[in-house]
């Protein structure tokens, strides 16, 4: 036919072709690359730092001696009163999302709200747990108040993740319960938790890990960083990690720029651990469906 | 199955060559030789040899997973974009074999062009959609002019001459079928395959893209895949049954439906399974 | 609603174990009571989170009230020197919203081609085995502690960025750019591959019909066809790099300035809340009250961009729903 009106120029276009993959391809090794020269930096500076003492003793104004046995037990704390608070009303607040929420203007007022909060900035929690819990409150500068604003911060999050798990229990499940004449409660209590429970914890999980590296709202809400013991009790003064780090890595010494890498890695061992766990939970909870 | 040959037993060739029409070379533009397509290894269709002959349209028919549209796709290697597909035999396009190693597929689909079970346009405006393929291709001559033939040789550009600014998901089913048609006829393929396309449509729709095929017949090949034998009866010249992966029988349209030589045609055609 | 506590189940044992007694599909009052008292407990917990939009909303504008009162909207608004902690006070923020943008509009530079191109990689060039590895790999860049990052831009980032540009200040915007820009691969990443992929099959095997190469289908069909959801992507990471606060404390200084350079120190607005927070301003002043102002206009820029990344989604599902 004809012919010569086309030109397909295939030589050029599949050269194109080509740059253009191995432009996409060179991105993902660009990403990929940055965590790995990140990683490998992190370990070759704080490497050197990390020992027993690093872990056992306190912070201390020479960095030889200087550990992170405060922040470590500061965040355990912290990840502890975080859980305690934002799994239950977290949960609580799915399981009426995704059973008992009306079809109504003013539950998708609350989705969009749930949604909007998970992207409201952490420092703005802060402020928040400043106004509301150290000052309104009253709890002062605790672990209590810092715990309470994390909480917030990472609820939008654990919902969503609930909800998402609650939402993959089928529907014959539900309705095998009520045609048994259980109640709503009762069956959601014995049929719908326990199945949803694997999601909703690594949901959770998660989302805490995301918690435990926060720094920007307890330096609002005005974690210390200089402090020689760890809380003993919520109401106590506390540093985290996270803070350590930062207090560390914004002096000018390199022995203390060493020392926040040290501090690092034993944060970013925490946060593996952390998403191992989900992730085998999770992979436990594939093969059962 | 072999009832009708009273008696005495023919071999396979002989019974094939009874029951599937042969073309002079010099008539047709694609032949098939033992083309077979695999999926991961299962077979889909295998050993199709069958001639398709220029400016005529041949209507594929068979009961659901017969595997018709498998068969179409490996005319224009459509096939290739599946992962785990393999084609086996040849399919020759004036005399090359389209599965030579140094064939491109992508000039391959320019010549023998596609349309899809459903209307596909893409989100962008009715003229853009046609420009597309000349756009790509290096089309040399008045994009503008080629748009308006091609929606004319459609049957769509009194319908949209005025909106040719407009989404193409505006048009009704019917009209983005057609777009569809048009898109794939601007860059003047030699051949054109239809994979079931008036299936997502109602019927008025159907009948103008059914007098569309009968039209579109004087300047271009088409070969289409229907479920409805109806259509396939009132649409082509030539008809091919394909069952299990095997082409059963092939022949002329009229003959084939009023006294067809294979036994499971007959059955098919009558209603009696699919 | 309460369907489910309509036919007592109590009741039928008693049917079963006294025949002659009439069958009562009554729901048992205590029954009825523990059910709504759970509904209402469940719907307090979803309140906690329309209390914390509140919560917010309300402290930042009653705490800057007082501080616009006295400053004033205009001065804050337009003015070009931001120095409440000096002697000659100024409140213009236009210098911490030139941080805050340098830093977003860096970020943008190194995020979004990133991002989108992996996007690309991942949902039209990559096998399902390479996309199972490579997409969880690129997540961890967003688990990794924004701290972390700050420690990074510090010790990596900037001392190689002043071996190539020697007058690189010690802190500065570029570092503090690079390194947020890092972090949000992710969000562009993943949600726009989702939009990719999100883009029906049909429509890439009409383009492969028409004799185009992948090439032309990924960059002509599937990405225009995909681009509200690539935008919205895109609007929500630079969102997350306008409130990213710890990196760029560390790494990119504490100064406002009004300046398009990346070598030089600068201020976010995020950088100026911390400021203000590690030091001695009492409470009460008008000088600690603006850290409530600076976090209102925070808020109301991150809010803004969310509320429109998820106009421009909803518009991409209407497309193929």
């Amino acid at each position: 036919m004809s012919e010569a009106f086309f030109d397909p120029r295939k030589k050029q276009r599949e050269r194109r072709g080509r740059i253009f993959r191995w432009l996409c391809l060179s991105a993902v090794w660009f990403a990929a690359g940055s965590l790995v020269i990140l990683l490998v930096k992190v370990t070759a500076d704080g490497m050197p730092w990390l020992s027993w003492d690093f872990l056992r003793n306190d912070p201390s104004r020479i960095p030889a001696r200087a550990g992170i046995r405060s922040a470590i037990l500061g965040t355990l704390w912290m990840m502890a009163l975080t859980a305690f608070t934002s799994f239950p009303l977290g949960v609580g607040a799915a399981i009426y999302l995704e059973e008992y929420a009306p079809r109504h203007w003013s539950t998708r007022l609350l989705q969009t709200n749930i949604a909007n909060l998970a992207g409201v900035p952490s420092i703005v929690y802060g402020i928040l747990g400043l106004t509301v819990f150290v000052r309104a409150f009253a709890l002062g500068r605790s672990v209590l108040a810092g715990a309470l604003t994390l909480s917030l911060l990472v609820l939008p999050v654990v919902i969503i993740a609930a909800q998402e798990a609650i939402r993959a229990v089928p529907r014959s499940l539900r309705e095998a319960s009520y045609g048994l004449g259980a109640t709503r409660w009762q069956t959601i209590r014995h049929h719908v938790l326990p199945v949803a429970l694997p999601g909703i914890l690594t949901g959770t999980i998660l989302s805490l890990s995301r918690a435990i590296g926060e720094t920007a709202p307890l330096i609002m809400i005005g974690a210390l960083t200089f402090i020689a013991f760890p809380p003993r009790s919520p109401m106590d003064p506390f540093t985290v990690l996270p803070i350590q780090i930062f207090n560390w890595a914004a002096k000018p010494q390199a022995e203390f720029h060493e020392l926040a890498a040290g501090a690092i890695i034993v944060l970013l061992v925490i946060l593996l651990l952390m998403n191992a766990t989900a992730i085998l939970l999770r992979n436990r909870y594939r093969r059962e469906l | 199955m072999t009832e009708r040959t009273s008696g005495q037993q023919p071999t396979a060739a002989e019974e094939r060559g009874d029951s599937i029409i042969q073309f002079p070379a010099s008539e047709t533009v694609l032949t098939t030789e033992s083309l077979g397509v695999l999926y991961d290894g299962t077979s889909a269709v295998e050993d199709i040899t069958l001639g398709i002959p220029r400016n005529r349209v041949v209507a594929f028919i068979g009961p659901s997973g017969c595997g018709k549209s498998t068969l179409l796709r490996a005319f224009n290697r459509m096939n290739d974009l599946i992962p785990g597909a393999r084609v086996v035999g040849r399919a020759l396009y004036h005399g090359k074999d389209l599965y030579d190693p140094d064939v491109d597929p992508v000039e391959v689909r320019r010549r023998i062009g596609m349309v899809f079970q459903k209307p596909n346009p893409f989100p962008k405006s009715i003229y853009d959609n046609v420009a597309f393929g000349l756009r790509i291709n290096g089309y040399q001559g008045s994009i503008e002019e080629r748009v308006e033939r091609s929606l004319r040789a459609a049957a769509l550009w009194d319908e949209v001459k005025h909106r040719l600014r407009e989404s193409a998901l505006g048009l009704s089913g019917g009209q983005q079928q057609r777009l569809c048609i048009a898109r794939a006829l601007a860059v003047q393929p030699e051949i054109l395959l239809m994979d079931e396309p008036a299936s997502a449509l109602d019927p008025i729709a159907t009948s103008r893209i059914e007098d569309l095929i009968d039209e579109l017949k004087r300047d271009y090949t088409i070969v289409i895949v229907t479920h409805n034998m109806q259509q396939a009866a009132r649409v082509s010249d030539y008809t091919a049954f394909l069952y299990l992966g095997k082409l059963i029988e092939y022949g002329e349209t009229d003959r084939l439906f009023t006294n067809p030589k294979e036994e499971r045609t007959e059955q098919y055609i009558t209603g009696r399974f699919g | 609603m309460n369907d489910g506590a309509a036919l007592g189940a109590d009741s039928a044992p008693a049917l079963a174990a006294a025949p002659g007694r009439t069958l009562t599909l009554k729901s048992n009052a205590r029954r009825r009571m523990s059910e709504s008292s759970i509904g209402a407990v469940l719907l307090l917990c979803g309140l906690v989170s329309i209390l914390t939009t509140v919560g917010i909303v309300v402290v930042l504008i009653t705490e800057s009230i007082g501080f616009f009162r006295e400053v004033g909207l205009v001065e804050f608004v337009t003015g070009t020197r931001w120095a409440p902690l000096f002697r000659d006070q100024a409140f213009g923020i236009l210098p911490l919203l030139n941080g805050t943008l340098l830093i977003a509009a860096g970020s943008s530079l190194v995020a979004l081609p990133v991002g989108l191109l992996s996007a690309i990689y991942l949902s039209e060039y990559a096998t399902p085995r390479v996309r199972q590895i490579v997409k969880p790999v690129l997540e961890v860049l967003a688990g990794i502690p924004t701290v972390v990052y700050g420690y990074f831009a510090l010790t990596f980032v900037t001392p190689i960025l002043r071996v190539f540009f020697p007058g690189t200040g010690i802190f500065n915007a570029a570092s503090g750019a690079i390194v947020v820009g890092i972090m949000i691969i992710p969000m562009v990443s993943s949600l726009s591959e989702d939009a990719l992929s999100a883009v029906p099959r049909a429509l890439r095997e009409a383009a492969y019909g028409l004799g185009a190469t992948k090439f032309e289908v990924a960059t002509r069909v599937v990405v225009p066809a995909a681009l509200s959801g690539i935008v919205a992507s895109f609007i929500l990471a630079i969102s997350r790099a306008v409130g990213e606060t710890m990196a760029v404390t560390l790494a990119a200084g504490a100064t406002p300035r009004m300046t398009l350079s990346f070598l030089e120190s600068i201020q976010t607005m995020t950088a100026y809340i911390v400021q203000v927070s590690l030091g001695e301003t009492p409470h009460g002043t008008l000088e600690y009250s603006t850290i409530f102002a600076v976090g209102l206009s925070l808020f109301v820029i991150t809010l803004s961009m969310n509320l429109i990344s998820q106009r421009v989604t909803r518009r991409f599902r209407e497309e193929y729903e």
